[in-house]
């Protein structure tokens, strides 16, 4: 693991009553891009603002290069902080944006023209410092944001939704670019979203976050693929859910009856027979074939529905007795496409499904 | 909608406002344009008023007396308002509600009554030179009635929540992520105010600024009754000539010259800020 720049131990936050972050404890390494996921009133904007000081914890320590940073005002932690609303200063022109922080730190002028230009030049906007913030579009803005987080090579890099307020086309262009400057400054980065997909593309990590706890931290894939709880299989991607009790639990494979539903057979032991549990399984990993499929997990279905997305169809199979599951496939062509009604056959994988208790 | 019945209704809405500023207003404006333009021998059409005005040291020296009253009391309102706007910007909803009140007070209470208060107050041997004796600030009492001071202080205290309400208006309208930008990038307090804050909150100053100067400009009760005959502004020359001398065409082509310089300062402001930032 990289050596730490910022360690949260314990993090709480409360007011009044009301426990907006709670006993949050995480790590970002030098370098790092850590994404803070959750959805709207997890905490996760909170942590940010504790990180920033512009909160103060109820409880914990937050450490800079493993000094304690509580109590140390904003303007003193040498941290960048990209807003939602980018938070331009309008009666600057774009040069005195991005000058603002280095005149904050006295550096002479021919330093503070020479980095501004650097840095328009690094979010590809060169020699557009004469304008002023109301006469760019919603992502030069953005870019003027990023570049003035980062004039004055900050040692770390806070971003809270900043693609928030542009369109999606966009958004996934300046994803891209993010993580590109990212990579190539080298500068660690602990952003806020509440977008899986984007929270998915950026980060090396991503802490989830919900009711003010951090559920589970990991890589992308690792979250993805190995869920800790069943909120993170629902918010991290798309994911089918489903109850069950466990019918046998003999050797290597267990086997669960889901409710309304067939028998599926999952190579994740549970503790013990009768119990109720909860399964899910992506609907990417559902395989459909026209024929009986051989191994376990072979049900019978009927498309319910079908919603065409471009790239992907995304349909609802009801398989024996009423249960109903989502399964998505890659388009392939008109002729791939099967109709609504028709019989066809579900397959998965016992690897493919997790079971929570 | 059809326009039609559009403009008809905005019409009968907007119809018994514009009756009465037709009536009580923009008639008996013409009618003073006209007879300041009377001034000439035996009322003959012409600039003679004016002429008379101009010439004369004496209104000469009260006009420019007036503007500058007018200017010192706005430059002591803004002055007064701007940190009493600040600390309102920032503070909860219930001291918020509470300076609001005693902001707003001196609104509600008759003007009269208020300089009469202001008499009492600075008198020669009134509250305010008895308070500075006893504590030794001064020896003999300070011309606080029937001083330019005086008016200032009178005027000052009458017109200040116009100019607090605009640039407490302005300075709550800033996106607080704003200083939270500039702290985060390592501007200090001084720092942040003086080149995020007070910019951001300029227009709302220009405006306070000129509400404040163009009331100040026609302010009749407070300089006649604190400043009385050493400190005549144009309002009270007006009253004079109307009330004493009956020279209404004289009287006429100083309301005019009064009109002149508040039209001329709106206009000058709304090509600088616009006019619609008065209001925030």
């Amino acid at each position: 693991m990289r050596r730490s720049l910022v360690s949260l131990v314990g993090v709480s936050k409360a007011y009044g009553r009301t426990v907006a972050v709670n006993n949050v404890s995480l790590e970002v390494g030098e370098g790092e891009f850590v994404t803070l996921l959750g959805p709207s009133g997890s905490g996760k904007t909170t942590t940010l603002m504790l990180i920033a000081g512009f909160e103060q914890p109820t409880g914990g320590e937050i450490l800079m290069r493993g000094e304690s940073v509580v109590g140390r005002p904003p303007e003193k932690r040498d941290i960048g902080m990209v807003f939602q609303s980018y938070a331009l200063f309008p009666h600057m022109t774009v040069f005195d944006n991005l000058a603002f922080p280095l005149k904050a730190r006295r550096a002479p002028n021919p330093t503070i023209a020479k980095r501004v230009e650097e840095a328009l030049a690094s979010v590809r906007m060169p020699g557009l410092g004469a304008r002023y913030p109301r006469q760019l579009s919603g992502g030069q803005q953005q870019r003027v944001a990023l570049a003035r987080a980062l004039v004055y090579r900050p040692s770390l890099l806070l971003m809270d939704e900043p693609l928030g307020a542009l369109d999606k086309k966009l958004r996934e262009e300046m994803q891209g670019e993010i993580k590109i400057l990212q990579r190539e400054l080298g500068i660690t980065t602990l952003y806020v979203t509440h977008d899986q997909q984007e929270a998915l593309a950026l980060s090396d990590r991503i802490a989830i976050m919900n009711g003010g706890d951090v559920v589970q931290v990991g890589s992308p894939l690792a979250l993805y693929e190995r869920p800790a709880t069943d909120f993170v299989a629902g918010f991290l991607g798309d994911v089918n859910l489903v109850e069950g009790v466990v019918a046998d639990t003999g050797g290597s494979l267990a086997r669960v009856q889901v409710i309304d539903g067939p028998e599926v057979t999952l190579d994740e032991v549970p503790s013990s027979a009768g119990k109720r549990v909860r399964l899910t399984i992506r609907p990417e990993r559902l395989e459909i074939s026209a024929t009986p499929p051989a191994g376990a997990n072979a049900w019978p279905g009927r498309v319910r529905e079908l919603v065409f997305h471009g790239e992907l169809v995304r349909y609802e199979v009801e398989v024996p007795s009423k249960l109903v599951l989502k399964v998505t496939r890659p388009f392939r062509g008109r002729d791939a496409l099967l109709a609504v009604g028709q019989e066809i056959w579900l397959a998965s994988r016992p690897g493919d499904w997790r079971l929570f208790a | 909608m059809r326009a039609g019945s559009r403009w008809g209704q905005a019409l009968v809405l907007v119809g018994p406002a514009l009756i009465l500023l037709l009536a009580v207003y923009l008639y008996p404006l013409a009618r003073l344009l006209f007879l300041s333009f009377t001034g000439g021998v035996d009322g003959a059409l012409g600039f003679g008023a004016y002429t008379r005005f101009l010439e004369s040291s004496v209104y000469v020296s009260v006009l420019l007396r007036t503007l500058r009253i007018s200017l010192v009391v706005t430059a002591v309102c803004l002055v007064l308002a701007y940190p009493v706007s600040y600390v309102l910007s920032h503070a909860g909803s219930l001291t918020l509600r509470i300076v609001m009140v005693f902001v707003l007070l001196p609104l509600w209470t008759s003007i009269l009554v208020r300089t009469y208060a202001w008499m009492v107050l600075l008198q020669n041997n009134g509250l305010l030179n008895q308070l500075l004796r006893r504590l030794h600030v001064i020896d003999a009492p300070l011309r606080l009635m029937y001083s330019e001071l005086g008016v200032v202080i009178g005027m000052a205290q009458v017109l200040l929540p116009f100019a607090i309400l605009p640039v407490f208006a302005s300075l709550r309208n800033i996106d607080p992520r704003l200083p939270a930008a500039a702290r985060v990038m390592g501007a200090g307090p001084w720092r942040r105010f003086r080149s995020v804050t007070l910019p951001l909150s300029l227009p709302g100053v220009a405006a306070a600024g000129l509400l404040v100067f163009v009331q100040a400009l026609g302010f009749f009760i407070i300089p006649a009754l604190l400043g009385g005959s050493r400190v005549i502004t144009l309002a009270m020359v007006i009253e004079s000539q109307v009330v004493d001398l009956l020279d209404w065409s004289l009287a006429s082509s100083m309301a005019m010259i009064l009109l002149l310089v508040t039209v001329l300062l709106v206009v000058g402001f709304d090509r600088l800020l616009g006019l619609d930032k008065v209001w925030v």
